[in-house]
């Protein structure tokens, strides 16, 4: 067996079916072996998309996703998805081809010394210099990657290697003494925060990507409803809780439901979760939860503490601690106190449910977002960009079940709403995906059409079309002057011939109820297909602006309920 | 923010690049390393690196967290309070004169330096101890005028068992 055969091989124990990819001159030999083995390999077309689809296909089943670039160029191209998934905590293996050991350094052609530059963002990396050592490796790659606090690994494989026979294929782990992630609370913690919550008249929880990554969707639910706290949710927590259940808020921060944002600071106990209190999240540090007790339970003990004072932290993951919690709750009552504040708080929340109906043209960006929730079903995942059309989809779209809402929180990566949507239908093939984007960032990425088509992967992509790079216009707008500074991207491409031009259906849509049918039918259909919707060009309100306190919105908050 | 000195010791596998990780994430972070040491330790494949840092209380807490993420770091103690601290440093000196090289042998025994070379206008002289002393030992033959200094940086191990 040779090194490259040793990969898939390992893969292949790993349970990997797919990955995702891209060859080049220093991945000759891996690909050579990979044209008999037993492995689909989808050809994406720019290394960027390759690692955001195993970034999407990690998201959407929980399962590591695994991308291939070659050397230099092709590794570097993977550098924004390597940090995506970096940033949100999502198991992707980058596996790079590298030049021959012995050309290592002489800077031969399309070297870049990958291991160097993704140091600071990924969670581990190896680069065997010895075919033998590749087994070990893989695995190890996988049991890093998916466990503790999850991240990326990158794998450099030196051609040679690739090449080279092994004496053995040992598989065993690599030991890792300085490796051993905290997953059992303190049950001293826990039984502290047993106590507090008992204490407190008005609990409210923060819901992150960390209870979706454990699994613990079942004991939040379990948690929040024997407290009776009403639960919040980061961005990456969207389908932590049925966010149409009543308990359920919506997600706090800066593009915040205005029932998150003016509670939180009124609560006198937070509960988070697998939260990392990003900026994005909290606002201004020093009037977020000024006099609110805070415990925090998070897999890394290195977010604890590092954003918000905590008043009581528990290192462990989530699933293990909240079903600990839950257990030291039992026969639990919520008191009077309590019930009357997650009432008012019910109450608040149908109060002030964002606006949703419009019957405009151009179409309201609200108004497509509700079409699109009319016809999705809760096991429907739905992608997005970043952007403005990231911040409608998250604060107008409920999510109902975890790993059905996938978006890139922490790096905000532009293009990244339709890569990792191919990936999560390769994940799961029988829930409709969807991916909500821009004009701006489905450019980025619009090359991946001919990925869709070729390989039939019946993603339908949404592109908002409103010609701007609508975020930070509106930044610009309320905070530069109205300078509009190389935010008006023009009137090319014609996204319907665009698609059309790869062999990909489109439809452009403008009128109120097209969204709906079209998108109805192309879940019906089961292809590829490109949803271009023109909408009104308008601002992603109310926000925070920056240095703003949560509570302190800017931009009328529309509601439903004023709706004639 | 109070920048208050820290002596770190760290176990960490002896691997290519793990200096570059863990300088890197001090850089990251906003601190400047004074100074980073790095050889064997007792146990084999794990190296000890002592590093030696300015740094205000939640930064160093944050900093020393995310250290304990990378795989290839064993343990961490912040040892600033009960360490014993020496570096080693050479010092080329200049001799103007005759006087100039009894004054600095007698400087030199004082010390308890070694002197490792002698020619008629130099001598190359080895200095352990603490910062002070080095920087003390440094003033006095600063006016016969110093051709090179290299210091090793320091390096610590925690009194007691």
């Amino acid at each position: 067996m040779r090194g490259g055969e040793a990969i898939i091989e390992s893969l292949k124990n790993m349970g990997v079916k797919t990955i995702f990819g891209y060859p080049g001159g220093q991945t000759i030999p891996f690909y050579d072996m990979l044209y008999d083995a037993e492995m689909d390999h989808i050809l994406v077309r720019h290394e960027q998309c390759a690692a955001h689809a195993a970034d999407g296909y990690a998201r959407a089943s929980g399962r590591v996703g695994v991308c291939v670039a070659t050397s230099g160029p092709g590794a570097t191209n993977l550098v924004t998805g390597i940090a995506t998934a970096y940033m949100d905590s999502s198991p992707i293996i980058a596996i790079t081809g590298q030049v021959p050991t012995h050309l290592i350094g002489n800077d031969a052609f399309q070297e870049a010394d990958i291991i160097g530059i993704t140091m600071p963002i990924v969670k581990h990396s190896y680069q065997p210099k010895d075919p033998d050592l590749i087994p070990s490796m893989i695995k190890s790659s996988f049991e890093i990657a998916a466990s503790g606090r999850p991240g990326p690994i990158l794998i450099d494989v030196p051609k040679e290697v690739q090449e080279g026979e092994l004496t053995k294929f040992d598989d065993s782990l690599i030991e890792t003494p300085g490796y051993n992630p905290t997953t059992k609370g303190n049950i001293r913690q826990i039984k502290k925060a047993r106590d507090l919550i008992k204490q407190a008249k008005r609990p409210i929880i923060l819901a992150g990507a960390g209870v979706i990554i454990s699994n613990a969707c079942c004991e939040l639910k379990k948690l929040a409803y024997t407290i009776n706290a009403p639960v919040m949710t980061s961005l990456l927590g969207k389908g932590a809780i049925d966010e149409t259940d009543d308990l359920a808020l919506g997600m706090l921060g800066m593009h915040g439901r205005k029932v998150s944002n003016d509670s939180v600071n009124e609560a006198d106990l937070l509960i988070a979760i697998g939260v990392r209190f990003s900026d994005r999240t909290t606002g201004r540090l020093d009037s977020f939860v000024p006099d609110t007790k805070v415990i925090h339970i998070d897999i890394d003990p290195a977010e604890i503490g590092k954003n918000v004072p905590v008043d009581l932290p528990i290192v462990g993951d989530a699933r293990n601690v909240l079903a600990s919690l839950n257990k030291t709750l039992e026969g639990y009552n919520a008191s009077d106190d309590v019930n009357k504040w997650t009432d008012m708080i019910k109450q608040r929340k149908q109060d002030l449910l964002p606006r949703v109906t419009y019957d405009d043209v151009p179409l309201k960006p609200q108004s497509v977002i509700k079409e699109i929730a009319e016809v999705l079903t809760p096991e429907s995942i739905l992608t997005t960009d970043v952007g403005q059309n990231q911040m409608w989809a998250a604060h107008f779209y409920d999510t109902q079940r975890p790993r059905k809402f996938i978006s890139s929180g922490g790096l905000g990566t532009m293009g990244f709403g339709f890569p990792s949507a191919i990936g999560a239908k390769v994940a799961c093939p029988d829930d409709p995906v969807v991916s909500i984007n821009g004009d701006g960032g489905f450019l980025m990425v619009c090359q991946e059409l001919a990925t869709v088509r070729e390989y039939d992967i019946p993603v339908i992509a949404i592109v908002l079309e409103n010609r701007t790079l609508g975020m930070v216009y509106q930044w610009q707008s309320l905070l530069y002057n109205n300078r509009h500074s190389q935010t008006l991207i023009g009137n090319s491409p014609d996204f319907v011939k665009l698609a059309e031009s790869f062999g990909v259906n489109a439809v452009r849509i403008t009128k109120p109820g097209e969204t709906k049918e079209a998108l109805g039918k192309a879940i019906k259909d089961n292809e590829p297909i490109l949803l271009n919707v023109v909408i009104d060009s308008e601002e992603a309100l109310p926000m925070l602006p920056p240095g703003a306190g949560i509570n302190e919105m800017i931009g009328e908050y529309k509601l439903e309920k004023d709706v004639i | 923010m109070d920048l208050e000195y820290h002596v770190i010791s760290t176990l960490v596998e002896d691997k290519p690049g793990v200096l570059q990780k863990v300088a890197g994430l001090f850089n990251r972070r906003g601190f400047n390393i004074d100074s980073i040491t790095v050889g064997n330790s007792e146990i084999d494949g794990l190296s000890r690196m002592v590093i030696s840092v300015h740094a205000d209380k939640t930064g160093l807490e944050q900093v020393t967290k995310q250290l304990n993420k990378l795989v290839d770091v064993i343990k961490i103690k912040d040892i600033t309070k009960t360490a014993v601290k020496r570096e080693l440093c050479l010092i080329k000196v200049n001799i103007p004169n005759e006087k100039a090289r009894a004054e600095i042998m007698q400087y030199t025994n004082i010390f308890r330096a070694k002197i490792l070379d002698v020619t008629e206008e130099t001598l190359v002289i080895e200095l352990t101890g603490d910062k002070k002393k080095i920087n003390a030992f440094i003033s006095l033959v600063e006016n016969y005028g110093i051709k090179r200094i290299a210091r090793t940086g320091l390096t610590a191990m925690a009194r007691g068992v």
